[in-house]
């Protein structure tokens, strides 16, 4: 009863190529649900798919029971879905916290009439909407560079950036397309602290597209796998390692092994 | 050239306290009541004048195209229709000015959506090609439809506005008009960007994907960003109708849209000062190279591209945008506690 994210059947195909094909999805609330599979194999094309970027061909999608399907993105982000993307998509023109704020639907709800007349009056909901948004930045560790270009971070706090900003719009469920991506060993354990404080404290379920192995089997309650656009596998960390269709389609040899090796 | 960035940088990042500010406004104030009584020559003040129109005109452009970040080729366009329906409700109906500019405003700022609705989907070039098609429908519109707009001939003899029984007819009563109508902008301007709304359309020109990502309308943000750079074209356009005293369509010509984006450009894409900047640089510039009489277009392309090689951002970029008062005034609150 209690699930977050379903798919039923869904389906896209880009010409003749079907590149998400009848997978069905299903995350309760609070579990985190890791999706791998080899390069190509759908995984971001199913997040959009999920997001809206995409419209699917065939299938239905269901946020917290209601259908979603027909929805416009940014009215899947407003019912609670969040996202980050593969390749960075901050503002580059705005700072860190700029980039936080601008997330934030009280930002961009303010009202232009209300903020042109009386910018007086606007002030003290945007003192709230700081405080909220310097919160976010503390979670990630970024409250001391609040006040530097969002591009002038290195490339792994970027990555803490766009969590933060996906937060800052008060999502449900937040999907991290390669959140680890370009980070180091001790920035992905920084990682982990961070998804573990957004599952457990902030009560946001977490859907997870990830490379490196490591990571996915440490956090991961479940894990799915897509090849090929369709799901081979579905199970625990410890089911999937020892599955020999994931190993034979994702891993390739007998053997698991490491991101490195790939 | 690095020497220039430099000043540049510390002259944005100076914040003023707020005795400064008042001492700063109170010497502005002063600067434009006295400016007539200083400038006594008319041909001067006309060129004042018009610089001030070109600013707010070029600030209504830059909403467009720097903060909606759609290129428009065919600004003259809502320019020309503010200042038309302005003149024919004046002319034909007897109305006063400022009723006849609200409801031009109006009309144009919704006119601009319309326009603006099929070429949502276009970006850069396309949307550009498209947009300079509609400025030169609506010349031809002007020019052909005689029985409504007089055709070639334009409209001559406009009222001149009344304000509370007081006839603005005299260079220096519209000096002082146009003053108070780009102070009025300006603050619109710097008000709209530090807001809420100003940041989100900022997120939709960069990138829209991110922009829904985050729960932005793209399509919302683009309509009410042509909507608002319209109204204000169609502001100043009525203006100028009564300013002029007359107007044909040769005003309203695809050489104007083509000026007014320079402006934006050189001025600076999405930066107020920039605008105001622009402006009147491409106004006084060519009255000031009056002298040099037939080289003066020469010295002005050669500048433009000097000018493209070296700050291909614009003279005063945006990223004067740090400053956002949004995030400075809360954010002083932020650190007190």
């Amino acid at each position: 009863m209690n699930t977050i994210i379903e798919t039923k059947e869904v389906t896209i195909k880009f010409g003749g190529l079907v590149a998400v094909d009848s997978v069905n999805l299903v995350q309760k609330k609070g579990e985190v649900l890791s999706l791998i599979g080899p390069n190509g194999a759908g995984k971001t094309t199913l997040f959009n798919l999920l997001t809206g970027v995409y419209k699917c061909t065939s299938g239905n999608i269901f946020f917290d029971h209601n259908k979603i399907t027909d929805l416009k993105a940014h009215e899947r982000t407003r019912l609670g879905i969040a996202r980050t993307f593969q390749n960075i998509r901050l503002i580059k023109s705005m700072t860190v916290l700029e980039n936080v704020l601008v997330a934030h639907p009280d930002c961009q709800n303010e009202s232009l009439l209300k903020s042109v007349l009386s910018p007086g009056k606007a002030n003290k909901k945007r003192r709230e909407v700081v405080d909220e948004c310097m919160e976010l930045l503390k979670i990630v560790g970024l409250e001391e560079m609040e006040s530097e270009m969002a591009t002038s971070l290195p490339y792994g706090k970027q990555r803490l950036l766009e969590i933060a900003r996906g937060l800052a719009t008060k999502p449900k469920l937040l999907l991290l397309d390669e959140p680890g991506a370009g980070m180091n060993n001790f920035e992905k354990e920084e990682l982990t602290d961070v998804i573990h404080y957004i599952t457990q404290e902030m009560k946001v379920t977490v859907l997870i597209i990830e490379h490196d192995m490591k990571f996915v089997m440490g956090i991961s309650d479940r894990i799915i796998v897509l090849d090929h656009g369709q799901k081979i596998a579905e199970g625990t960390p410890a089911e999937i390692q020892t599955n020999p269709r994931v190993i034979e389609a994702y891993l390739g040899s007998g053997e698991f092994k490491d991101e490195e090796d790939k | 050239m690095n020497k220039v960035k430099d000043l540049l940088k510390t002259i944005k990042s100076i914040r003023f306290t707020k005795w400064q500010k008042m001492i700063f406004l109170i010497a502005l104030i002063g600067l434009i009541v006295s400016a007539p009584y200083i400038i006594t020559d008319n041909y001067i003040l006309h060129i004042v004048i018009l610089c001030s129109i070109y600013a707010c005109l070029t600030l209504s452009l830059n909403m467009i195209i720097g903060w909606s970040g759609q290129f428009s080729l065919g600004h003259v366009c809502l320019y020309g229709m503010g200042a038309y329906i302005t003149t024919l409700l004046m002319t034909q109906t007897g109305m006063n000015f400022f009723p006849a500019t609200i409801l031009s405003t109006a009309f144009t700022s919704g006119f601009a959506m319309l326009l603006c609705l099929p070429t949502l989907k276009l970006r850069g070039d396309y949307l550009a090609v498209i947009t300079l098609g509609f400025g030169e429908v609506f010349r031809l519109f002007l020019t052909n439809s005689v029985s409504i707009t007089r055709g070639p001939a334009g409209i001559p003899n406009i009222p001149d506005p009344v304000i509370f029984g007081y006839v603005i007819s005299s260079k220096q009563a519209y000096f002082y008009f146009v003053a108070l109508i780009v102070i009025l902008f300006v603050v619109f301007m710097k008000r709209f960007n530090n807001s809420g709304f100003g940041m989100a359309m900022i997120v939709v020109n960069e990138d829209d994907i991110a922009a829904t990502a985050l729960g932005i309308n793209v399509k919302k943000y683009k309509l009410l960003g042509f909507a608002l750079g319209g109204g204000m074209a169609a502001f100043m356009g009525s203006f100028y109708a009564v300013y002029m005293g007359m107007i044909s369509p040769t005003s309203f010509a695809y050489a104007e849209s083509i000026k007014m984006v320079s402006m934006v450009v050189l001025g600076g894409i999405g930066s107020i000062p920039g605008s105001i900047l622009g402006a009147v640089l491409l106004t006084a510039l060519p009255e000031v190279l009056r002298a040099f009489s037939e080289y003066r277009m020469v010295i002005y392309g050669a500048l433009m591209v000097v000018m493209m090689i070296f700050r291909p951002e614009g003279i005063w970029s945006r990223s004067s945008r740090m400053l956002n008062e949004y995030k400075i005034k809360a954010f002083e609150n932020y650190k007190k506690k």
